[in-house]
């Protein structure tokens, strides 16, 4: 099936109404759009980064794990074409009548504004964890709302509101709207002042587009691609969407393998990660914040291909493979072998990424493995160095070692001399000592403002040693807590 | 249940909460924009020092859809935006002293078509050499005021006797604010050559003179207006002035309403900070660990003007004794000049840098002598005479430090929790915990006495509902919350009836910065003192409505918006009241006015009285430190705090907390690197981190000291802004305990601040290998 090129019009719900536009540009922002041309300035931008959540709102999502969703996201870093078919609700649409929402009265009465600024993304965010059904843990709270930052209240009162609203939503008409909720159509093809955006529903009409408008940006999340538009001002003329892709966005087993869509958010990893890829589910703890992970994809994350992408060095570490598709079908490169320099993949001219095939690995005591991530704050922050570590053993003796790291070169990569070093010797913390020197000969690391090339280093080298303690008891470590740092061997509160 | 007489002194949500959960609270960029408004942006200079040879922006003017491009030629009045040192242009006219300076503003129908139009302006800028660091500011002799200077005792003679002694240098780093909002202003041209100025700012009073003198008005010629701020913390005190005249200069041209608004790169790289501080010590002590000597020569970055250097760095001065007694010091201090940007107000104003000097003293001290954090502060804390006058001669009045050191350490189990950190110490090689307790005493006052006044405006209305203005902005700090219960408790009316008005020059006139956490102090006595006058025409009115003398109107009782009298039978609405004193010819409307007695200060003896009294507080933290990576977290942290009789605890409360995180970010994460050529590579949020949720204690405790009224404040409260952002100094006492139970290598700990993960770990590297 293509696509019909009468649609011209891009069609939403926000705040219960239908909205029509046809005259916006593609590359305006969702956040513009609400602020500008809508007047409706409760959404606010601090940052149009995704690093403040000031201006949060959210989607219903038809398709979460546990049913219909609300989902959080960046209003600065949607596009309003990516909004095609959807429900969007701001600060505004939450009050019935003149009866507050009961996220915003509780925030009211535990004291949990100042200066207001943070408020309509913290009331959204909020918003997005009362009807979630799965914050069982005080950390998944806490990470629920690490993308809002506040810089008046400390954070107490927002916490507290966090923890007493989530999963207690009313019954009420939010509610009643998730019971509501289909799919809706999602294709677009929008042209506006001169720019064109697209997004087709299948790989046909995909590689079609490809051949007419060679020139075109692919664009998944945009959590990646749309800072070029908000920071550097700079606006596409083509953007080529693969959102309305529904095969991208699925994830299914295949014997031994996860095999997980290009398309798939990293938000709805989170919840099949603890089985399959346990190691990828402790890399996502640390990344980013949930509006971008309810945005941004894995196909996104891998493609974009920057040195400090934090899941390429747990998938290299897990020797994943990449699904590669073109009109001439699919083929498969090893994770080892898509990044070829700095931002350069193995991706050739009208080919996407379609899947990700990741090793069901059950890790027991003679196969260990974990994923690591520091940087300078725990939440919301990009890696200075995030590593993925793997051992297999056989009589206490390394047989095969997979460490990778993000942070430490032009792309994320294996650290071959010191997995070298380290197999065929005792896996033991002595013997391990003489083995880090190695990692100076795989890395020369830069000094920038995440970190100078010595802690970079330093820290490579004792994440290493922290797994080895660290899997000593627990072959693939995955805490209840949030711990104070990445790696915690004597696991407690 | 029946209604509480007044609601002073109970916790209430902020003023606006109900408009900030709904979105419908209004800042400067979220006003309707007026018909025809344009849109301005400025060509900022990307050099830290430099000569302009050549500006040409006539390829610019012709662009369609750009109304103005206007340099420093076309300002009608004055190219100056300083505060009161004349030295800092509006458009750079020669010389551009930093990176971010303005040079050119382009006003246009967009803000993409302002940037093609400053795309299409031809800009040669012959670089000059720039000063980046204090170190050669120093060398290059490039100051912004002379040397202030605090002595007494006799220094070298303690020195000589001393048990133990220090010396060293000690560094703290810029902030950046990072108010939510950044700066915006939207200046509509009036009739009659006059303007509405719109804008974000701490000071309307400032920003009105200073948009009078750029376009050559008198101050009556402008009305300056600021609806609320999304924070402020001293960065838009006077620094909005500069976005407030760029607007008005473009409205004065275009003769249209014109906004300017910083995006958040723009914010961060052209906007001045907290001061970068630098200082050189020598300390004395008994073997006991109480300090008989202390000199320090400080040095704060000014930046490229002076701004409000100067105060900053006195206040610097005023709080390098924190609470404690000193007996012989020399207290020394200087502001450079260096290209970066003109530093600023910032939440605590200097206090913190002084603070941070001789609480990383008694770091050493406390360390060299095997004394523990809590001990080596209560043995030097300020007492009774002779040891509670100040370094300048203030006495130390209404000291609380000795009653918060004993309540807190008690209530935070500070012994108990201690013993059982050594022994997680003990069993744990990776992860390490440290515990420490921080007092903290805060002069409050602005140190410059003119500026320690207030006015206010009530007006009743004939169905009784109250306008209350006054002269202090609201930026979150809860002062309209705590303005509105002194108007409601003083008219004896339920908060519902008193509405805080918008913060208008027009309105009150001649108004200080709302700053030096003055803001409540100041304009609640206004306040009040306008609700008094109110009341006591009323009484006479009510009189005539209750049916008794006129003699017993003292009596009349006002209370949940009635009135009454004990002699009386009857009671009567509020509103009745006000209809009948309409009727009878009784103004309705008072102003108020309030300067605080008694503050004085003479640089040139270094003596004076400052302040019009202290703040105190204290907090005990715990941190955990991995030892793997240098992350660190904060475990639990309680604080007791002295607001005196709080007015509204829940405000007061929310000051203690959002500072003390601001403190923590201060001096942990925030971090503002400056690459050689002056740039400044860590402008937004990407880079510059700030606390996130993850990083507020899981356990924060915090109580307001019980049964502490203080007395000439209004209604016995205290000034709570600022004082708990020092208490967070104490988190680096706590690293260090942290850090040091990792071993025992290098004599002295040496740990930079901010205290990324990156410093902690090269701290604990050094214990580990000794040299
Ligand atoms: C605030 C913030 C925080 C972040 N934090 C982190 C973090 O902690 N760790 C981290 O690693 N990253 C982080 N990122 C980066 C980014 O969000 C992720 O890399 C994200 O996974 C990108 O996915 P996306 O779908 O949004 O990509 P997009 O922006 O849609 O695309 C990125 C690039 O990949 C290409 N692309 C996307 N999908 C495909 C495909 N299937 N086939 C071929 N090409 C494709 C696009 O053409 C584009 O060039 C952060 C970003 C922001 C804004
Ligand atoms: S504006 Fe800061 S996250 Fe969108
Ligand atoms: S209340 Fe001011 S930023 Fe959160």
């Amino acid at each position: 099936m293509g696509y019909t090129a009468a649609m011209k019009e891009l069609s939403f719900i926000l705040n219960g109404h239908e909205v029509k536009e046809r005259n916006v540009a593609p590359t305006t922002t969702l956040l513009q759009y609400l602020r500008q041309h809508l007047q409706l300035t409760g959404t606010k931008e601090g940052c149009a980064e995704g690093d403040c959540g000031a201006c949060t709102v959210a989607v219903l999502d038809p398709h979460g794990e546990d049913g219909p969703t609300y989902r959080a996201i960046n209003a600065c870093l949607v596009l309003l074409p990516m909004m095609q078919g959807q429900t969007i609700v701001t600060v505004e649409g939450l009050k019935t009548g003149d009866q507050l929402h009961p996220v915003q009265q509780k925030l009211i009465e535990a004291f949990g504004s100042q200066c207001g600024y943070c408020t309509p993304g913290v009331v959204m965010s909020l918003f997005e964890a009362c009807y979630r059904k799965d914050l069982d843990a005080e950390w998944k709270v806490d990470d629920q709302l690490c993308g809002n930052l506040c810089r008046c209240t400390g954070y107490r009162p927002i916490r507290e509101s966090a923890r007493s609203l989530a999963g207690r939503c009313p019954n009420d008409r939010f509610l009643e709207d998730l019971r509501q909720a289909e799919s809706s159509e999602r294709s677009v093809h929008y042209e506006s002042e001169g720019e064109l955006y697209l997004a087709p529903e299948s790989f046909d009409a995909l590689f079609d587009h490809l051949d007419t408008h060679p020139d075109v940006r692919l664009v998944a999340g945009g959590t990646d691609l749309s800072l070029e538009i908000t920071k550097r001002f700079v606006r596409p003329k083509k953007l080529l969407s693969l959102e309305a892709i529904e095969a991208l966005s699925e994830h299914r087993v295949e014997g031994d393998t996860w095999v997980v869509g290009a398309g798939v958010t990293l938000s709805r990893l989170e919840r099949p990660a603890p089985k399959y890829a346990p190691a990828l589910a402790r890399m996502l703890r640390f990344f980013a914040a949930r509006q971008i992970k309810n945005r941004a994809t894995i196909g996104g994350n891998l493609c974009t291909a920057s040195p400090i992408g934090d899941l390429a060095p747990v998938l290299l570490m897990l020797d994943a493979e990449f699904v590669l598709r073109s009109r001439a079908g699919e083929r498969i490169v090893p994770s080892a072998e898509f990044f070829l320099s700095y931002r350069k993949t193995a991706l050739r001219k009208k080919e996407i990424m379609s899947a990700v095939r990741i090793p069901i690995l059950t890790a027991h005591a003679e196969h260990r493995l974990s994923a690591y991530k520091v940087s300078k704050r725990q939440e919301l922050d990009i890696s200075a160095v995030s590593a993925g570590l793997r051992v297999e053993l056989e009589h206490g003796k390394v047989k095969r070692a997979r460490f990778a790291f993000g942070g430490l070169a032009a792309t994320p990569a294996r650290a071959s001399r010191l997995e070298a070093a380290v197999t065929g010797q005792p896996w033991t913390e002595a013997s391990l000592e003489k083995a880090l020197p190695a990692l100076e000969q795989d890395y020369k690391p830069i000094d920038d403002h995440r970190g100078s090339a010595w802690y970079r280093m330093t820290i490579a080298k004792r994440l290493v040693l922290g797994f080895l303690l660290e899997t000593e008891s627990e072959p693939s470590p995955e805490h209840a807590y949030r711990p104070t740092g990445t790696v915690d061997p004597e696991a407690s509160r | 249940m029946s209604p509480k007489a007044s609601a002073l002194g109970t916790s209430l949500p902020h003023e606006s909460g109900h408009l900030h959960v709904s979105g419908e609270a209004r800042y400067v960029d979220d006003l309707p924009p007026p018909r025809g408004m344009l849109v301005a942006q400025a060509l900022t200079s990307n050099v830290a020092h430099g000569f302009i040879r050549r500006l040409d922006v006539r390829r610019a003017r012709v662009l369609p859809g750009v109304h103005a491009v206007l340099t420093a030629e076309d300002i009608p009045g004055h190219n100056d935006i300083s505060p009161f040192a004349r030295d800092e242009e509006l458009l750079a006219s020669s010389e551009v002293h930093c990176i971010g300076q303005s040079i050119a503003l382009v006003v246009a129908e967009s803000l993409e078509l302002c940037r093609a139009g400053l795309a299409r302006i031809e800009i040669d800028i012959e670089p000059l050499p720039a000063i980046l660091s204090i170190e050669a500011a120093r060398a290059a002799g490039s100051f912004l005021s002379n040397e202030h200077v605090i002595e007494r005792g006799h220094l070298e003679t303690a020195f000589a006797g001393a048990k133990l002694r220090l010396e060293g240098t000690v560094e703290t780093g810029g902030q950046d604010h990072f108010y939510l909002e950044t700066h915006a202003s939207l200046v509509t041209p009036l009739e009659d050559r006059s303007f509405l100025v719109q804008s974000s700012t701490q000071h309307p009073s400032e920003v009105q003179a200073k948009v009078a003198e750029v376009l050559g008005l008198s101050s009556s010629a402008v009305v300056v207006e600021c609806p609320r701020m999304g924070g402020g913390f001293g960065g838009k005190e006077t620094q909005a002035a500069n976005f407030a005249a760029l607007a008005a200069l473009g409205a004065h041209h275009t003769r249209r309403p014109v906004k300017v608004w910083l995006n958040r790169d723009q914010d961060m790289i052209c906007t001045g900070k907290r001061h970068p501080f630098w200082s050189r010590f020598r300390a004395g002590f008994e073997a006991d660990g109480r300090i008989t000597a202390l000199e320090v020569e400080t040095y704060s970055d000014g930046g490229f003007s002076a701004d409000l250097s100067k105060p900053v760095l006195d206040r610097a001065l005023f709080h390098l004794d924190n609470a404690y007694f000193i007996p012989n010091l020399r207290f020394s201090g200087r502001v450079v000049r260096t290209h970066q940007p003109s530093n600023t107000a910032f939440r605590g104003f200097g206090g913190p840098q002084g603070m941070f000097v001789v609480e990383h003293v008694l770091n050493l001290a406390a360390e060299r002598l095997g004394l523990d954090s809590a001990e080596i502060r209560e043995r030097n804390f300020y007492g009774p005479a002779p040891r509670n006058l100040t370094p300048y001669g203030q006495e130390v009045t209404e000291n609380r430090l000795a009653r918060i050191h004993s309540e807190l350490l008690e209530s935070a189990e500070y012994r108990a929790r201690q013993a059982s950190i050594a022994a997680h110490n003990q069993s744990h090689r990776w992860k390490k915990r440290g515990l420490a307790f921080q007092p903290v005493k805060f002069g409050i006052s602005f140190t410059n006495a003119m500026l320690n006044q207030a006015g206010a405006l009530v007006n009743i209305f004939i169905d009784g509902s109250v306008q209350v203005n006054h002269g202090g902005t609201e930026m979150g700090q809860g002062l309209h919350t705590k303005m509105r219960v002194i108007a409601a408790h003083e008219l004896g009316l339920p908060l519902s009836r008193i509405r805080l008005m918008t913060t208008a020059t027009d309105k009150i006139p001649n108004t200080s910065a709302t700053a030096a956490s003055s803001g409540a102090d100041l304009n609640g006595q206004a306040v009040r003192q306008a609700c008094v006058t109110l009341r006591e025409r009323l009484k006479e009115v009510a009189c005539g409505l209750l049916e008794i003398p006129e003699t017993e109107r003292a009596g009349v009782i006002f209370e949940d918006g009635q009135v009454r009298h004990p002699a009386s039978k009857m009671t009567v609405d509020f509103s009745a009241l006000t209809v009948r004193a309409h009727r009878d010819q009784v103004s309705l409307s008072a102003t108020g006015y309030y300067r605080t007695p008694n503050i004085h200060y003479d640089e040139a003896q270094g003596r004076g009285h400052p302040f019009h009294y202290f703040a105190y507080g204290g907090a005990v933290i715990e941190v955990e430190v991995n030892g793997f990576t240098g992350e660190h977290r904060l475990r639990r942290v309680d604080v007791l705090h002295d607001v005196g009789d709080s007015l509204v605890p829940s405000v007061d409360r929310g000051q203690i907390e959002g500072g003390f995180i601001q403190g923590l970010g201060w001096l942990t994460s925030e971090e503002l690197v400056v690459a050689e050529s002056g740039e400044l590579r860590t402008h937004s949020p990407d880079t510059y981190k700030i606390p996130a949720l993850g990083e507020a204690p899981p356990d924060f405790f915090v109580h307001l000291l019980e049964r502490a009224p203080q007395p000439d404040v209004v209604h016995g409260s205290k000034a709570v802004g600022e004082p708990p952002f020092m208490l967070a100094i104490g988190v680096i006492t706590a690293l260090r305990q942290a850090i040091l139970a990792y071993g025992s290598g290098a004599a002295e700990l040496s740990l930079e601040i901010p205290a990324t993960p990156e410093a902690v770990l090269r701290a604990i590297e050094s214990r580990r290998e000794p040299r």
